[in-house]
């Protein structure tokens, strides 16, 4: 023994230690990989030895060369060799390896179970607090579920230091245990008043954040959190509490009303930014949430963006960069108190952090109105000049495009302005937006007709200084708007003052470096020039000028014949022939140009997006229908599924129509066209698809037509749009004289009521009016489309109530299980739940009850509702199918209230038909029963959570004693589990809270978590009671199977047909189909069977023919078409999920075959 | 040793930097349409410190992280940090996380923090690390952190658990840290006393 650690410790002496380990490492900068790995050799070695010293100093080691990225999980088990060693130096030294290198799928993590109790519960306080750390880090469910009480009776401990590191790790455990959070909640929640500041801001930190996941669970926490908010001093507790108030305000506004007043007061006296700005947050968002119903909140808004005034002038880049974040929040909602600080946002763009200059351009384009556009884009303009580096440039790019053609280019007065915008924009070199630029110059020039020539000669110019641009012909780049400027000249040709040189520019050689889509554009537009020239020396009589330009044309298209670009060349070759054909013609002295412009005939009108989608079809046109029988493949398949559904669908859109009654169309459209006359931005779609510009309207009442002559000659090369900025500051200086003008004029003829509606407009705009009464052309609709009113509605109704439907679910299953806790509460009658919970959890009684009681009132709203859905189902048995209604029927029955004497008698009914039918076709089913006793149960889904439902079952006592002491107990499977009470093993039973008098029936309910839902499962179970009467009492067993089909995990859901309808569209459902034969009930009755037994709800009904819907607990969306034959039932259905599909179909197949 | 110019600079007390994001801006929570929102947490993910070379220096996840998913977030994440300018914010969005960073001498410390969470107090955490540091090590330098790299857990775990702050009182950490220390001590005596018995 004493020879062996002698040994240990001569070798300890030639180990290396930690230090020499890293100096050895930087001694080896060439190659440090071989002396690692060489090290790791040596480390191998010591881990082998039984001295913990050496093993101990390994496990350091290879800590440091994890953290190096090397692999040690290798190590684990030595880990925890050194994790139980009992001297602290070492255990701390393996708490510290594991914490950084376990993780869940650390398989001997297993084994440390019992090594950290025990030191959990060591004299040594430190041992407890390195352990308490190191789980922190590791801590799995499985060491959750063993370790959670121990750690809870640690929330206790006598030392401030443990309980805090208990409390705080309490959350990991409710993370990965959260059965863990009933039992533990109490004690946690006595710890906000505990003594010790540091214990009381961990528990502070731990309800926050369970409170933040799951808030309303927590809302009966807020008067305890006021309190501590208004009296706590601590910083970092505050945050939090505030940060918590951030997410109960929106479930309970009064809170928020409370709240506005402590928290400004915290505003206007906090010297640490880090509160001040957490509760300017909280403001914020505690006034989005209430949006209404707040009498003074515009000083409150007032205060927070003076506050974030502050912070963005603050010469600290995070406090002005976290006040910009704040500002945009604030922007969303109130807009105009944001706006009078449009000066200091300004200047952020010159802030040298690219970061700050990013955020605040996000504000800006939240900020601009009419007035202000020009400017703001102007010192933009600027920014894009001196930006150095493309990204920040290009952001800078895309967000001027943004900014000027949002909603519609509303705040756009003078688009002359825009497009010189555009052009000075193509000056950029490098940039990857070309294609950007582009798209808005083909937009602008083709929607705003009045700017048509001003755009032509603007793209003439780009075409002719094209070499500038060219010379950048990268994808996406500048050149892109050479084909915008090529279509716009070849298009809108008759605009153009100088053609010919314009064509030629077109021509040019260089034209066939550009990229191949661009020479196809250009080659196509030069033969519009072509056919506009031609027309107009024709005209004029100019024979020569006509033949030369022919032949200008026949000496430079080959050019482009050569092209390797497909495209090009096929168009060019085709044009070339055509053109010598026209020469041809030419020389024998035939006009020509009539018909050459006939190839170009009529106007392309921009269409809108959604104008295919809203064209009807066509009474009697059956899109699905075979135009060829197809070749049969086999008889049976006399139905298509596929082509079923989307019969269906066209039948809603059929069906939706008459709805709407003529009047009411008429008079939303008409209630529209009155809204676009209003609007000088819309002014009615161009009545027919002539040509038929030239005599616009609304060109003789553009004021300020001089502006197109001054500009251009005054900057012949590219278009300054600062020019416009000025000339804009005129112009509106006139329009306001005129405008006081005519006020006055108005007030000397003060009878004269009949003023011009002209200068009623201004008055009621306390914007300007654009500079043009430029018509934007509404997107031409096809004739016949459906009214858009409805229409436009229509994609986004269903869309919000399949929102709701799709994520309710979803956001609660992301909740912390505590939800799961209180459903079992709640589920339980009130009788029950003391025993129950005392049993489990050694906690004092008086806290329990208090926290009961609340549950209870919380649950109390659940129950009622589970109430009425019994009832319901009591009343479709009766009355078998009364379809449709139902809802109202529910709500009558809510208010019906005294019921658990019914219920008793109700189910005892249930009980005894069932007994009587053998081929009981109702839930609850009856599951066995004895002479002494009978069960009978009914399972439901629960939609809070996704993996449980809730099983009732319905005691009878046959016989004529008394029965006791019943316990009820199931045999889980992998899937399915009978949630059981904190602590007690699988095999334990669950008593049933309840005896039972002769006679007598009683219901309790017992919740079963699951994995999968997509199969039906069935479970043995076993009921133990004890029956006691006057001759004594003997012990009695009654064997049960639970059938948990897949339609007990589908709930009934309310669907609209185009929701549906979407549903179906979006191709993510698997589809099967089942034919039943043999049926004889009628439609109605099937439906109501459908709907009874299998959850679902009808959506739509037409004849034989019905879409139903249904959607599981886990979110599944399960829809059928069922359709009914002579004798015959055919169901199609889809759902996501395909075995869940089959399943259902094939418990639907049993049950309509019964019928 | 700690004349060395570059780890071997004193941290705190001097120059502190702030420096902040390469990805930009649209990135941020509630902000535009294109923003992905970082999650509602408010709990710190984890904590790097690294140097300004790109030697990771200390590690800590407070959410159990696969070696693969942390090596390729620290990789990323510490390019991220180390383009960024010096007088850049501090604060970048990164993932879904935000990102809290300062410079102190040669050593980047960088939590990633979940949405909810505050930045400046995640500013003033890290500050309060490096003064701990500072205290323990008396004026702290990046070699310290290297050779006691344990040491510079050991504080870490005292301040900060799970991802919460566990005490705000700088005393206290101290307090419980020298305690461990001492009581490491102890252990160690009577180690070397047996020892020299053996050796004897």
């Amino acid at each position: 023994m004493a020879l062996k650690m002698v040994k240990g410790s001569i070798d300890r002496m030639f180990d290396k230690n930690l230090q020499d380990l890293v100096r050895g490492i930087r001694n080896h900068k060439e190659d440090e990989a071989k002396y690692i790995s060489q090290c790791i050799d040596e480390i191998k070695q010591e881990l082998k030895q039984d001295n913990i010293a050496v093993k101990a100093n390994a496990v350091c080691k290879l800590t440091y060369l994890q953290m190096l990225g090397y692999d040690i999980s290798w190590a684990a088990f030595n880990i925890i060799e050194v994790m139980s060693a009992s001297k602290f130096t070492f255990k701390r030294i393996g708490y510290l390896a594991a914490s950084q290198c376990f993780h869940e799928g650390t398989d001997v993590i297993m084994l440390t179970t019992n090594q950290i109790r025990k030191d959990l519960s060591s004299p040594n306080q430190y041992d407890t607090g390195v352990a308490l750390t190191g789980l922190s880090c590791f801590v799995t469910p499985d060491l959750a579920r063993d370790l959670a009480n121990d750690i809870m009776t640690l929330m206790s401990h006598t030392k401030p230091y443990i309980r805090k590191k208990a409390v705080l790790i309490m959350y990991k455990v409710f993370l990965k245990y959260p059965e863990s959070l009933r039992p533990a909640f109490p004690r946690l929640k006595e710890k906000l008043e505990d003594p010790d500041p540091g214990v009381q801001s961990a528990a502070v930190n731990v309800i926050c954040e369970l409170a933040r996941r799951n808030p309303k669970n927590y809302l009966s926490l807020a008067p305890l959190f006021f309190k501590l908010m208004t009296s706590s001093t601590n910083n970092w507790v505050l945050i939090k509490i505030i940060k918590l108030f951030g997410a109960l305000t929106p479930l309970e506004p009064r809170l928020g009303k409370k709240l506005i007043e402590p928290l400004t007061n915290l505003i206007h006296s906090t010297s640490a930014m880090s509160l001040l700005y957490e509760c300017v947050n909280t403001v914020i968002a505690v006034l989005i949430s209430l949006s209404s119903g707040m009498p003074n909140h515009s000083a409150s808004i007032q205060l927070c963006v003076q506050k974030l005034r502050i912070l963005i002038e603050d010469s600290d880049q995070n406090l002005k960069y976290l006040g910009l974040l704040a500002m945009s929040k604030i922007l969303k909602t109130h807009p105009k108190s944001v706006q009078s600080h449009k000066d200091l946002i300004l200047q952020c763009l010159d802030d040298k952090d690219e970061s700050i200059r990013l955020r605040a351009l996000d504000l800006l384009y939240g900020m601009v109105s009419k007035k202000n556009l020009m400017e703001i884009v102007k010192k933009l303009m600027i920014h894009v000049d001196k930006a150095e580096g493309t990204t920040y440039r290009d952001e800078l790019l895309t967000k001027i495009i943004d900014i000027c053609s949002q909603s519609n280019y509303q705040y756009i007065t003078n688009f002359e302005w825009y497009i010189s915008i555009l052009v000075e924009l193509t000056r950029l070199e490098g940039t990857r937006h070309g294609h950007l630029i582009a798209a808005q110059m083909l937009d602008v020039a083709i929607r705003v007709k009045a700017i048509r020539k001003f755009a032509v000669s603007q793209m003439a110019m780009l075409l002719d200084n094209a070499h500038l641009i060219a010379s950048n012909t990268q994808r996406n780049g500048i050149c892109e708007v050479l084909y915008a400027a090529a279509w716009i000249c070849g298009e809108f040709s008759e605009h153009l003052e100088e053609a010919n040189q314009t064509l030629e520019a077109m021509l040019r050689p260089k034209v066939t470096t550009l990229p191949g889509h661009i020479q196809a554009v250009y080659v196509q537009n030069m033969v519009k020039l072509y056919a506009s020239i031609l027309q107009q020396k024709e005209r004029s009589g100019e024979k020569e000028g006509a033949q030369e330009i022919t032949q200008l044309m026949i000496e430079r298209l080959p050019q482009f014949v050569q092209s390797a670009d497909l495209e090009v060349q096929e168009r060019a070759s085709c044009i070339l022939q055509l053109i010598k054909y026209i020469q041809k013609l030419q020389i024998k002295e035939v006009p020509v140009a009539e018909e050459v412009i006939a190839l170009f005939a009529g106007e392309l009108n921009p269409v809108a997006p959604k104008a295919q989608k809203k064209v009807p079809v066509p009474e009697g046109l059956d899109l699905d229908a075979w135009i060829n029988e197809p070749p049969s493949d086999s008889e049976s398949e006399d139905e298509k599924p596929k082509t079923i559904f989307h019969d269906e669908e066209q039948r809603h859109s059929r069906h939706r129509q008459p709805e709407i009654d003529e009047e009411e169309l008429a008079r939303r459209r008409e209630a529209r066209k009155q809204e676009q006359a209003n609007n000088p931005f819309y002014i009615k779609s161009s009545p027919s698809p002539q040509k038929r510009y030239q005599d616009t309207p609304g060109v003789e009442h553009i004021p300020v037509v001089q502006i197109d002559l001054s500009v251009p000659l005054k900057v012949p090369g590219m278009p300054m749009s600062d020019q416009y900025v000025k000339l804009e500051e005129e112009r509106r200086h006139k329009q306001k004289l005129e405008k006081d003008k005519k006020k006055k004029k108005q007030k000397k003829e003060k009878r004269g009521k009949h003023h011009r509606h002209n200068s009623l407009h201004t008055e009621s705009e306390e914007d300007i009016a654009p500079a043009h009464h430029v018509d934007i052309i509404t997107e031409e609709m096809p004739e016949n489309a459906l009214p858009s009113d409805e229409d436009d509605k229509d994609p986004n109704d269903p869309y919000k109530a399949l929102d709701i439907d799709l994520d309710k679910p979803l956001a609660d299953s992301e909740k912390l299980p505590v939800q799961r806790h209180r459903n079992v509460e709640t589920l339980k009658s009130p009788d029950s739940e003391a025993p129950l919970v005392e049993k489990k959890s050694k906690k004092p009684k008086k806290k329990e009850k208090k926290h009961k009681e609340k549950e209870r009132e919380k649950g109390k709203k659940k129950e009622k509702e589970k109430k009425v859905v019994e009832e319901e189902e009591e009343k479709k048995k009766s009355s078998k199918h009364k379809k449709k209604k139902h809802k109202k029927e529910k709500d009558e029955k809510s208010k019906d209230k005294k019921k658990s004497k019914k219920k008793s008698h109700h189910s005892e009914e249930e009980t005894t038909e069932s007994v009587q039918n053998g081929t009981l076709d109702d839930e609850p089913l009856p599951v066995s029963s004895s002479a002494l006793a009978a069960l009978t149960y009914d399972i439901q889904g629960n939609l809070q959570n996704d993996s449980q439902v809730t099983v009732s079952v319905i005691f009878e006592n046959k016989s004529t004693s008394f029965l006791k002491s019943m316990e009820l107990n199931v045999l889980d499977s992998l899937n399915t589990k009978m949630l059981r009470p904190e602590g007690s093993s699988v095999h334990d039973g669950i008593p049933v809270p309840f005896q039972l008098p002769p006679g007598i029936s009683n219901e309790a309910q017992f919740v079963f978590t699951l994995q999968s839902i997509v199969m039906a499962q069935k479970l043995k179970g076993t009921l133990s009671f004890i029956v006691k009467n006057d001759e004594g009492s003997t012990h009695e067993k009654l064997d049960f199977k639970l059938h948990f089909s897949c339609a007990s995990y589908l709930i009934t859901t309310p669907c609209y047909s185009d929701a549906f309808a979407k549903l179906l569209e979006s191709g993510d459902l698997h589809m099967s189909s089942i034919k039943v034969d043999g049926i004889s009930i009628s439609f109605q009755h099937l439906l109501a069977k459908i709907c009874f037994h299998h959850h679902f709800s009808v959506v739509e009904r037409v004849d034989s023919c019905a879409s139903m819907y249904s959607r599981s607990i886990q979110g599944h969306h399960v829809c059928l078409l069922v359709k009914k034959g002579e004798n015959s039932v055919s169901i199609d259905g889809k759902c996501n999920d395909s075995t869940l599909l089959s399943n259902l179909l094939d418990e639907m197949k049993e049950t309509l075959s019964k019928c | 040793m700690r004349g060395e110019a570059g780890p071997g600079a004193a941290l705190p007390g001097g120059r502190r930097r702030a420096e902040s994001d390469p990805t930009g801006p649209g990135t941020g929570p509630g902000l535009g349409p294109r923003t992905p929102v970082p999650g509602p947490g408010a709990m710190m993910r984890f904590m790097l410190l690294f140097s300004r070379q790109g030697k990771l220096r200390l590690q800590k996840w407070y959410l159990a992280t696969a070696d693969k998913d942390k090596k390729k977030m620290v990789r990323e994440l510490m390019q991220v940090v180390l383009a960024r300018k010096p007088k850049m914010c501090s604060f970048l969005e990164w993932r879904d996380l935000k990102v809290v960073y300062k410079r102190y001498a040669s050593l980047y410390f960088c939590c990633a923090i979940e949405g909810q969470d505050n930045e400046l107090i995640t500013l003033e955490l890290i500050h309060r690390y490096v003064e701990l540091l500072d205290k323990y090590f008396g004026s702290v330098c990046e070699l310290d952190i290297i050779f006691n790299f344990e040491k510079a857990y050991f504080i870490l775990d005292e301040f900060v658990m799970g991802g919460e702050i566990q005490d705000t009182s700088k005393k206290s950490v101290l307090k419980a840290i020298e305690q461990a220390d001492l009581l490491q001590e102890e252990d160690e005596s009577p180690r070397s006393v047996l020892e020299e018995m053996g050796l004897a």
